[in-house]
């Protein structure tokens, strides 16, 4: 029914701005002849006017029926049922209410009681009607949006101005849904925390040592007592982003500087895409590569040297990471690189320095703000990469700075405690969220910092 | 193109024997430039006396600019452009393979369009040539280099307190004179200026011209100008080009008063340019 309450909206839009559209045209050519009023605005402004006026108010009604009718049509198929099937509790209701919606759409209920057939019958005549009363009102609505709108069209009505203005309303509120959404995000995330905090000591999560993620089912059962500490997590994420960050720092900037500063256009044209596909490389499969490949082969070599690895070391894990995040780095850092005005190389070349004088004494200190700032996004995806880390590091909370050992991070934690059939309202799962507002308030603070030093970076030039 | 030579070659005006050069540091001989397909400079040939301001004049894209990047080899850095012909400073081939380069630029210092200075400190803009050419013993010797680059740029007075702040913060016709004082710092012999002040307003130009005509007595001078007024005012040679080929070169003073050329003289008296 919606759909055809839809395609309605979208027949009167194109009538209402056909109709505009002619009568603007009409405007025009008296405009053009003697005498004639000349127009402000072009006829299809008109046309989009009353399309406008038409379908908006169409639309408003819309968005206010949709959650309200399907309760009514609800409450009027429940009221019509036999005393003895009027649902007293909220599962009842909802039960009745699946049985009455199959029968209502032409299914079979064995073992419904027999009164349901009553509130299926209601159910199916009040939502007709709902349906057909929408759809008048909306007819009507629209009528008189459109008449509102064609009896103020004349040659010197403003209709660009005001169609301006409605375009300028719908890019807000396009951009106002991306930021309502984040903010949203925060909030969930925040209460959620709370309550966490509400179970366990917030300085015992911020500082404890110890991370075993259990809540008691019975009080005598054993490891009652769960203890949320989660240093080791943080020490363990900070293990593998900074081994990630060793390999892809040095990697990605220099091939940057090589490609923007050595590499002819052939080479460049082909050596970029390429390593940009590296972005593009699902991280499940990077973490295959990890588990299947790296870490097997980290453990040999370990073993060749006498050292003792575990299975899931952090080195796996981070060296894999740091492979991906290679073109974050180079890719932003070329940009930059490439940011920087000729005429400062030429200064520079003109000086008599060497090529390699210039890119180290000129061009990497211009560029170093936004090498920075990229450095920073790159740690932020490093932070929070969930699939290589779940795949390759561990799952214990050791607290160890031996990247030969297996150690576990935030996200992995997040993911392990969510996962399977849990009680929302526990001190297990709620910790998830803290992990995850605590992850979250991590990057976007990175973020904010490296989005600071760009901007301070783009003043330099201007 | 006979006009091309006007400036080795005695021509049949009479004018001739002012017209030549008595010690010219930098000798030019049919250079061509090539940018790809298309024929930039076209034999080019002429003589720059020493301690002199010699003013290349023309219209917009007629290759005063790319000849004047020929002389320190910036054209290098393009990788399509394609040099031919000789050039020489002091009697010592500037394309022989076995020159380098970056002694060849510290002789040959270079002053920008629009006003280039790095995105450090004004010390160290100054600073930066001496550095690298390891000019300073010492961080006194590296002062005193710093100090006496500024004061010929005469820019010292107006700095000197804040040596400290980034170059890119001072005014335009400041950010030119650091850039001046920038090519000073490496001692060269030639100071090549691409349009010095087509970025600032008429004072700061004013003082750039000031400055020029003080820089004169220890320096050989080339600037590109567009403004002829300018030209008349700092230079004392001036060459004039006009698609790609030297039409006309001499002293300044002959150049805008009796040209031999039908082109100098419209393009002096603004019939066309």
């Amino acid at each position: 029914m919606t759909l055809i309450y839809i395609v309605a909206m979208v027949l009167v839009g194109v009538g209402a701005y056909l109709t505009g559209r002619q009568k603007g045209v009409a405007f025009a050519v008296a405009g053009v002849a003697p005498g004639g009023a000349r127009m402000h605005s072009l006829p299809s402004y008109h046309g989009f006017y009353v399309a406008v006026a038409a379908v908006a108010p169409m639309l408003l009604l819309l968005l206010l029926w949709q959650p309200f009718a399907p309760r009514f049509v609800e409450m009027q198929a429940l009221s019509s049922l036999p005393q003895h099937l009027v649902p007293t509790d909220e599962l009842q209701r909802s039960t009745r209410m699946r049985e009455i919606v199959t029968l209502a759409n032409g299914g079979q209920v064995p073992d419904a009681p027999a009164g349901v057939q009553a509130g299926a019958d209601a159910f199916v005549l009040w939502r007709g009607l709902a349906d057909w009363a929408l759809l008048i009102f909306g007819g009507a609505l629209a009528l008189v949006g459109f008449g509102w709108a064609t009896r103020q069209l004349s040659p010197e009505f403003r209709a660009r101005n005001r169609v301006e203005r409605v375009v300028k309303v719908v890019l807000l509120a396009c951009s106002a849904v991306a930021v309502l959404t984040t903010v949203g995000i925060v909030f969930s995330v925040l209460f959620e925390t709370l309550r966490f905090f509400s179970k366990y000591p917030w300085y015992d999560f911020l500082f404890g040592l110890q991370w075993s993620p259990q809540t008691a089912i019975r009080a005598d059962q054993v490891g009652a007592s769960g203890s949320f500490g989660a240093v080791p997590l943080f020490a363990g994420t900070t293990l593998i982003m900074l081994i990630a960050m060793t390999v892809a720092g040095p990697i990605g900037l220099f091939s940057a500087i090589y490609m923007a500063e050595y590499a002819s256009p052939r080479v460049r044209g082909i050596a970029k895409p390429v390593l940009e596909v590296l972005a593009g490389v699902p991280t499940v499969v990077f973490g295959f590569f990890a588990a299947l490949t790296v870490a097997p082969f980290i453990r040999n070599t370990g073993e060749m040297l006498g050292l003792n690895v575990a299975s899931e070391s952090a080195l796996a894990a981070g060296l894999v990471m740091g492979v991906m995040i290679i073109p974050f780095v180079s890719s932003l850092s070329d940009d930059v690189i490439n940011a920087v005005p000729q005429s400062l190389r030429d200064g520079s070349y003109g000086m008599g320095a060497t090529k390699s004088e210039t890119i180290k004494k000129v061009i990497l200190p211009a560029a170093l703000p936004g090498i920075v700032s990229a450095f920073m996004l790159a740690i932020s995806r490093a932070v929070g990469e969930t699939m290589i880390v779940v795949m390759a590091a561990g799952l214990a909370g050791n607290l160890t700075f031996n990247p030969l050992e297996a150690v576990t991070t935030v996200t992995v934690q997040i993911k392990t405690l969510l996962v399977g059939d849990q009680e929302f309202d526990s001190a297990k799962t709620l910790s998830a969220f803290a992990l995850g507002f605590v992850l979250f308030f991590f990057t976007l603070v990175l973020n904010f910092i490296a989005l600071r030093i760009v901007q301070k970076y783009r003043e330099q030039y201007d | 193109m006979d006009a091309t030579a006007a400036l080795t070659t005695p021509s049949a005006t009479g004018a001739a024997s002012a017209d030549a050069v008595a010690n010219p540091k930098i000798v030019a001989k049919n250079v061509n430039v090539h940018y790809g397909e298309k024929h930039a400079l076209k034999d080019v040939s002429v003589d720059i006396a020493e301690r002199a301001v010699t003013a290349f004049i023309g219209p917009s894209g007629c290759g005063k600019s790319t000849f004047l990047r020929c002389i320190n080899r910036m054209n290098d850095t393009i990788s399509i452009c394609r040099v031919t012909g000789r050039i020489t400073i002091d009697e010592q081939d500037i394309y022989d393979p076995s020159l380098d380069v970056v002694q060849l630029r510290a002789r040959v210092g270079m002053v920008f369009q629009k006003p280039n200075p790095f995105p450090k400190s004004i010390y160290e803009n100054v600073a930066y040539g001496p550095r690298i050419h390891g000019f300073a013993r010492s961080k006194a010797e590296l002062d005193e280099i710093v100090e006496d680059s500024l004061r010929k740029a005469s820019l010292w007075n107006e700095v000197k307190d804040r040596l400290d702040d980034s170059g890119t913060g001072l005014s335009g016709g400041q950010q030119q004179r650091l850039c001046i004082a920038r090519a000073i710092a490496v001692s060269p012999e030639i100071i090549l200026m691409d349009e010095p002040c087509s970025a600032l307003d008429p004072i700061a130009t004013a003082k750039i011209e000031e400055l020029i005509d003080e820089l004169r007595q220890n320096f050989t001078i080339v600037i590109v100008t567009h403004s002829m007024q300018q030209a008349a005012r700092v230079s004392q040679r001036t060459a004039f080009f006009h698609l790609g080929v030297l039409v006309e070169g001499g002293p300044t003073e002959r150049i805008f008063t009796s040209p031999n050329d039908r082109r100098t003289q419209d393009y002096i008296t603004g019939r066309f340019g």
